[in-house]
């Protein structure tokens, strides 16, 4: 049972993890953007629409991480240029991207999807316990495994890192040394939205194969709220996307063995389990983000 | 206006746009264009899209047929994506300033709305799919529904001869009482050709999260489930995840067969035509009131003419084992129920004695699990 929960965890939780450490990227860069969700969704749909037309889940990925970027366009524009509110702002994108999903998806519910086929590690995946937990996935999850640590290495070990963090903590600094926060933002919130749409696209085209209207029901939400509750840090938000859904795999596997629990508390499982253990760990640096987060810059 | 809130305002209104062309309204098939030039109109609308592979997909089937059956005599309007709020006054109103006689509002929480607009139009019918009218009843108002559980209850059947573990597994979004008649009815029918069946329920807590049904197919795998049926509004990723891993499925709603070529048994769908063509016939006849439509009229294998029909059968599935359906089908047809006593609750208390069956009525607010099944309801 706790194999099967782990699984599930990883199963569950590469969506979360690619909206999430695109999430950070965005807000290390001093802007908050609530549109993951619909960027995830635009990804999910994008994927899965390109796959189908093309016969190729790859191109189809490509599709994906575009059509997210695509939509945090729309957020960058408004907050990088016309100043406004990063959280209303996010929001209506999100609701733009439900939206246009829904409008732009009619057709392509039911299809049926080349899948991103899963691909067994070899050698690693005959390991007991571990074999099925980490190395019986689609080639997008082993990607999410090397995500985590490549962008940790990225914001704090290399030379655009430090700007993007400069971005986020002190902008007028980073324009003293001539270069543009405006345009640091620009490209951390393209890069967001293209990682949340990566998420999409490994949930519609490897996770479930499918898409139908809303699929993410607010998993984009969720990697938002990990982001800030994992202190703005990669592996932290890794833990906090499996602990979201290895949750989830749990309450499942526990209404399978027929444990007499209501319903109720089992789904509310997940969000519960975040909340408390996260809160715990964060509990010492609450104002731990990027100094400049969700303030206007007119650069 | 300052300029962020410019933006925002211009952002907002292409949302609503966008929400906007959601509920696509478009007139289809035959007759010309306004409402009193003597052909009658008839309009649907539908929670969702026209072709989920599931509820409204069915709907809309059944409107399609209607229209074949009626010919050049009708004319139909189509609004798919009316939410279950004020909203979709608007869109029945707009039907009706097109001249529609009669709507079928086919969601659930439609119910409400159809009934606000037919208080101010009281020369249109409106027929809602699934509700109870309650203490609002009206001349121009019914509500219709077949017995879900009859067909659900003849796959189990099927579901328990195929099954060689003796486990089945029921994923569900909500316990409400139509589900609840479902699970039991799939209970009982499996219970019938092998007594020690149980059937493992899982809720997802949604009508759609695919992420959360692929994690019950696991679950229910791990517990060496080998038949997996659900109710869900989108169905596909249950049917595929299980046919990838050798399991069989039960499908509802709609024929889905084609996604599980190896695994499936059978199911049970929605053949809504002929029932919305007697509505329409009878409608246009001047025959509304006072007419068994024009209340809460529930159909089942008794009267005849029930929407909800058996899917085609899988290989597996062997001539005893479609006798026994056939044999099952025909103590419907004669009056009999699947939950005809003695049927014993979770905790082995008799909820209806030897011989007793529940009424439609009754069956309409089941607040219990079967023996057998296993899972908590709340």
């Amino acid at each position: 049972m706790i194999e099967q929960v782990l699984i599930g965890s990883v199963a569950g939780g590469t969506c979360i993890v690619f909206a999430g450490l695109g999430e950070i990227v965005a807000e290390r860069s001093g802007v908050i953007n609530l549109g993951t969700e619909g960027s995830m969704l635009c990804g999910a749909l994008a994927a899965y629409a390109v796959g189908i037309e093309t016969g190729s889940p790859w191109l189809g990925v490509l599709a994906g991480i575009a059509a997210g970027a695509a939509l945090a366009a729309v957020h960058a524009a408004l907050v990088l240029h016309r100043n406004a509110n990063q959280i209303a702002v996010g929001l209506v994108v999100s609701f733009l991207g439900i939206g246009i999903t829904a409008l732009f998806g009619q057709s392509y519910v039911g299809q049926g999807v080349v899948p991103l086929d899963t691909w067994d590690v070899p050698g690693l995946s005959s390991l007991p316990f571990l074999g099925p937990v980490l190395f019986e996935h689609d080639p997008l999850t082993y990607l999410s495994f090397l995500a985590v640590p490549l962008s940790v290495w990225a914001i704090w070990r290399t030379r655009a890192g430090l700007v993007l963090r400069a971005a986020g903590e002190g902008p007028e600094v980073l324009e003293i040394y001539g270069t543009s926060a405006r345009r640091v933002r620009w490209i951390a919130l393209l890069v967001g939205g293209a990682m949340a749409g990566l998420g999409g696209a490994q949930l519609s085209t490897a996770a479930t194969l499918n898409w139908s209207e809303q699929m993410t029901v607010g998993r984009g939400y969720v990697a938002v709220a990990l982001v800030i509750f994992a202190g703005w840090h990669p592996v932290k938000l890794l833990g906090g996307a499996y602990l979201f859904s290895g949750a989830i795999a749990l309450q499942l596997q526990l209404q399978a063995e027929g444990w007499e629990l209501s319903r109720y508390l089992l789904e509310s499982l997940p969000y519960v389990t975040v909340l408390v253990v996260l809160a715990l760990l964060s509990r010492r640096r609450i104002h731990g983000g990027p100094a400049a987060l969700e303030k206007v810059f007119e650069g | 206006m300052s300029r962020p809130i410019r933006s925002l305002a211009l952002l907002l209104a292409l949302v609503l746009v966008a929400a906007g062309c959601g509920a696509s309204d478009d007139a289809s098939s035959g007759g010309g264009g306004g409402g009193d030039d003597g052909t009658f109109t008839v309009g649907f609308i539908y929670v969702g899209p026209k072709d989920d592979f599931g509820y409204n997909q069915a709907a809309y089937q059944g409107s399609l047929d209607m229209a074949e059956a009626m010919g050049d005599d009708v004319e139909v309007l189509q609004a798919e994506n009316v939410p279950e709020t004020a909203e979709s006054e608007q869109v029945m109103q707009n039907m009706i300033d097109k001249g529609a006689d009669l709507i079928f509002a086919t969601s659930y929480g439609h119910l409400e709305f159809a009934q606000n607009v037919a208080e101010r139009n009281p020369d249109v019918v409106f027929v809602h799919q699934g509700g109870l009218e309650g203490d609002r009843q009206m001349d121009n108002v019914g509500t219709y529904f077949g017995t879900v559980y009859e067909p659900v209850y003849l796959a189990g059947i099927a579901a328990g001869a195929t099954s060689e573990t003796g486990k089945l597994g029921y994923i569900y979004a909500f316990p409400i009482p139509q589900t609840l008649a479902n699970i039991n009815a799939f209970t009982l029918g499996a219970q019938s050709v092998n007594p020690d069946a149980t059937v493992i329920t899982i809720s997802t807590g949604s009508w759609c999260d695919p992420t959360v049904q692929s994690g019950a197919v696991e679950s229910l795998l791990n517990k060496d489930v080998d038949v997996i049926t659900q109710h869900q509004d989108c169905t596909k990723t249950i049917i595929e995840a299980t046919e990838a891993a050798g399991a069989y499925t039960v499908g509802y709603h709609a024929d889905a067969s084609e996604l599980a070529p190896k695994g499936w048994i059978t199911g049970s769908e929605w053949n809504w035509g002929p029932l919305y063509t007697d509505i329409v016939k009878t409608v246009e006849a001047g025959d509304f009131v006072d007419s068994k439509y024009n209340g809460d009229y529930r159909v089942g294998l008794q009267t005849g003419d029930n929407p909800f029909v058996q899917s085609v059968y899988g290989d597996m599935v062997d001539d005893d084992t479609k006798a026994m359906i056939d044999d099952a089908k025909q103590r419907f047809i004669d009056g009999g129920s699947p939950f005809e006593g003695p049927v014993l609750d979770q905790d082995g208390e008799e909820v209806y004695a030897e011989g007793e069956q529940p009424t439609y009525d009754e069956v309409e607010q089941m607040d219990f699990f079967v023996q057998g099944v296993v899972g908590k309801i709340g």
